[in-house]
């Protein structure tokens, strides 16, 4: 018998969530097909790569990198450079300077920050905390304020902190929530049902399902979205038809293959190669699995990734 | 497709003579249909009915074995498209392709490459497991790399559609049990009849998928169903829709004739662009390709490709474990503080980075707790002031360690006590309740 190939279309889509406001807008999802399967049906949007810049501006960079950027020295710079970097479809603005302690970035700061990024660049940006939920909530509703208009992603609500950033974010602002669960479907559904009963609109979510390195957990981080994938598409569930973002450079850049010196592991080569190869496999396989969007920081990784993307179109 | 115990039933003499060992002729049937006995127990089922049987029940994707000895290596198997179904059986093998086509330099760096990857990861020895030999245009140059890759000692792919020579590669090669690839078209039958010679598994191209499909049926006739797919197209679009489209109609759609394993060629899909060919892998890694190809493997593509592997090939149902013992990290000697978690992967994947990011040497204890995190196994009394105490004793921890300080995790701190009067001597410190605090924690606790 002959082959017969088979479009596998399902009745229910993805949401399409839109970045960033003019010309250089850009949407997420959309599709009623599985990720990255445009065999199946032509995909209108295809997956979209994030560049991620810290307020702690470049130290600590590889190489390469260092050369990207050449001689930035204010964020706006900074941020111009990532816009401008090929393949980059939005920048990621990551306050792990704000972390409480020492020293810590307070939220005005954070607030002028982001205005300075925001003025330098016209494609969509996003936000992404320092991982302490009380203070995220603080910064991303100033700045949320303070960026109306622009249409941001906030990276991300907890549950711990989703009724701030919510009613902040979604609601006074109506900029977009990302909703950041760990590794986990229901955990995942459970805080978009609470974020829509708070009254934020499905449209104005987008989902971080957790993230993890190749090699560091990553089976739960692949089937945890190919499971939310399916129970959109194939079950119909709205409480999971929210695109996932997954941020990748945060994760991969600072495990072991990634930090060790080629001179304490000269058997391993060259370390900003490690480190470039760690992000791509990870960026590579989370988009495997459906990711609609995903953050990097290496040029090399991006380049990669946008043209493996562009390709698979 | 499956066939339900009716279907089976419906297909015996329904006279339940018991000689299967049954009461009746239904419960052997249904038993059959769970896959718990075979159909040849019953002695009255007619050969034909059964070679029916045997082609209804068979799984949708065979299992191919390559290779001999300690290179030998199981392909395909698979039984569901997605991992939280039912674990995936048969790992993605990576192997590196030599070339007539290729400089002399390049074919030594790869050889090298092959040669220089070895390394152990939890439990798991991480090598390039197959070497791709590619005939483009020179043969006695494609013999001599034949030779050449034979003596790796690894499982060889001979990548040759020019039956004559692939005769000649052969002769050199056949006793480690390499894939032939290279039959399509227009060359399958004298293809066949070497694979067939030799015993080996033939592998099959097509410029298209009906065109492989039709190939693939033609050699089916021809009775060999010992076969691999090359999924490799024109480009890296055409060959992810053939990968999933091959695995779908196996697994979903019950065809038979594409349920073979696969072959990807990233070498050829991205030549030069190694990052490239590293994306292709990841990507292949999580959908459906059997053996992907590369130009070359050092140990920055090796490290996260195969950490990507071992994740993807585990059982979902049963957490990966690490084996219970001593980790000295960052330098960590015996008079080192000692800090004690549980035994599963994901929990010392998250402590173990955390502590390395922090720089500080650390003692990392991993006492059995069933594979379960911190809290699940504590709440299930699989980590306890007792389980830790008995860690202790069966790992020798006194005698192997000076230092006196453990720190034990935050989430159950309220155990201190406990500990504290099953170890005596020793300072028992709670650990903040996250990992991520850890770096924080330990910096200052070191200084
Ligand atoms: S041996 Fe065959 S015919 Fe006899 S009871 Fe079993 S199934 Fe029925």
């Amino acid at each position: 018998m002959a082959f017969v190939q088979k479009p596998q279309v399902y009745k229910s889509a993805i949401n399409t969530v839109e970045l960033g406001a003019g010309d250089r807008k850009i949407a997420l999802g959309g599709a009623t097909v599985y990720p990255l399967y445009s065999f199946d049906a032509p995909i209108e949007n295809a997956p979209k790569i994030g560049v991620e810049i810290s307020d702690l501006g470049l130290e600590g960079a590889p190489k390469a990198m260092l050369d990207y950027y050449g001689d930035c020295k204010t964020i706006a710079e900074v941020a111009k450079k990532a816009a401008a970097m090929p393949g980059a479809d939005f920048v990621c603005l990551r306050f792990d300077g704000a972390e409480p302690g020492e020293g810590e970035r307070t939220v005005e700061d954070c607030v002028k920050i982001a205005k300075e990024v925001a003025a330098a660049i016209d494609i969509p940006l996003v936000i992404a905390g320092c991982k302490n939920s009380q203070k995220d909530a603080q910064i991303f509703e100033k700045v949320a304020e303070a960026l109306t208009g622009r249409n941001v992603l906030f990276l991300s609500a907890k549950e711990e902190n989703h009724k701030t950033v919510g009613a902040s974010v979604g609601l006074a602002y109506s900029q977009k929530v990302g909703a950041e669960s760990s590794v986990d479907i229901n955990l995942a559904k459970q805080l978009n049902v609470l974020l829509t009963q708070l009254g934020v609109a499905k449209e104005n979510i987008i989902m971080n399902l957790g993230s993890a390195a190749a090699g560091y957990g990553f089976e739960y981080v692949a089937s945890t979205i190919e499971r939310v994938k399916l129970a959109a598409l194939a079950q119909g569930d709205a409480m999971l038809q929210m695109p996932v973002v997954t941020p990748v450079a945060s994760e991969t850049w600072s495990v072991k293959e990634a930090l060790i010196s080629e001179d304490d592991m000269p058997e391993w080569g060259n370390q900003e190669q490690r480190g470039i190869q760690m992000e791509i496999v990870t960026a590579a396989a989370c988009l495997a699995a459906g990711s609609d969007a995903v953050i990097l920081k290496h040029p090399a990784s991006v380049a990669t990734i946008s043209a493996m993307v562009a390709a698979l179109m | 497709m499956a066939l339900t115990g009716l279907d089976i039933f419906k297909l015996t003499p329904k006279t339940n003579c018991k000689d299967c060992g049954n009461p009746t002729c239904m419960a052997f049937a249904m038993k059959v249909a769970q896959g718990a006995i075979p159909i040849d127990k019953c002695p009255h089922i007619s050969d034909e009915v059964k070679a029916k049987l045997d082609e209804a029940t068979a799984p949708p994707m065979k299992t191919i074995k390559i290779g001999t000895g300690e290179n030998e290596h199981s392909l395909g198997g698979e039984t569901v498209l997605y991992r939280h179904d039912k674990t995936f059986v048969s790992k993605t093998l990576y192997s590196v392709a030599v070339s007539d086509a290729y400089s002399d330099e390049q074919n030594e760096k790869a050889f090298a490459d092959i040669a220089n990857i070895d390394y152990e990861r939890i439990g798991e020895r991480m090598r390039v497991e197959a070497v791709f030999v590619d005939y483009v245009s020179d043969g006695t140059k494609f013999l001599d790399l034949v030779k050449k890759a034979n003596d790796m000692g690894r499982t060889l792919i001979i990548n040759c559609a020019d039956a004559d020579l692939a005769a000649k590669a052969l002769e050199i090669a056949a006793a480690g049990k390499p894939v032939l690839s290279g039959a399509n078209a227009s060359n399958f039958e004298a293809m066949n009849a070497l694979a067939v010679k030799h015993g080996l598994v033939l592998g099959v191209t097509g410029k298209d998928l009906a065109e492989l499909h039709d190939t693939v049926e033609k050699l089916e006739k021809a009775g060999n169903k010992n076969l691999i797919l090359d999924v490799t197209m024109a480009n890296i679009k055409d060959t992810f829709a053939a990968t999933v489209q091959v695995r779908r109609a196996a697994i979903k759609d019950g065809d038979r004739s594409f349920g073979y394993p696969s072959i990807v060629n990233a070498a050829r899909l991205a030549a030069g662009d190694r990052h490239m060919q590293t994306a292709l892998a990841s990507l292949f890694t999580l959908r459906y390709g059997s053996v992907v190809v590369l130009e070359g493997m050092s140990y920055a593509d090796a490290l996260p490709l195969f950490g990507l592997r071992q994740n993807i090939f585990t059982n979902p149902q049963k957490p990966m474990k690490v084996e219970p013992g001593i980790y000295p990290l960052n330098g960590a000697d015996e008079n080192s503080v000692c800090l004690i978690t549980v035994d599963f992967a994901l929990t010392y994947f998250v402590v173990s980075g955390e502590v390395e990011r922090s720089g500080v040497p650390v003692n990392l204890l991993i006492t059995d707790a069933g594979g379960y995190s911190v809290l699940t196994a504590w709440a299930a009394g699989k980590l306890s002031a007792s389980s830790i105490a008995k860690f202790f004793q069966e790992a020798d921890i006194e005698n192997k360690i000076k230092s006196r300080t453990l720190v034990i995790p935050g989430k159950v701190a309220v155990l201190k006590g406990e500990i504290e009067d099953k170890l005596p001597g020793w300072k028992i410190i709670p650990s903040p309740p996250e990992a991520i605090q850890l770096v924080k924690f330990l910096r200052e606790f070191n200084a």
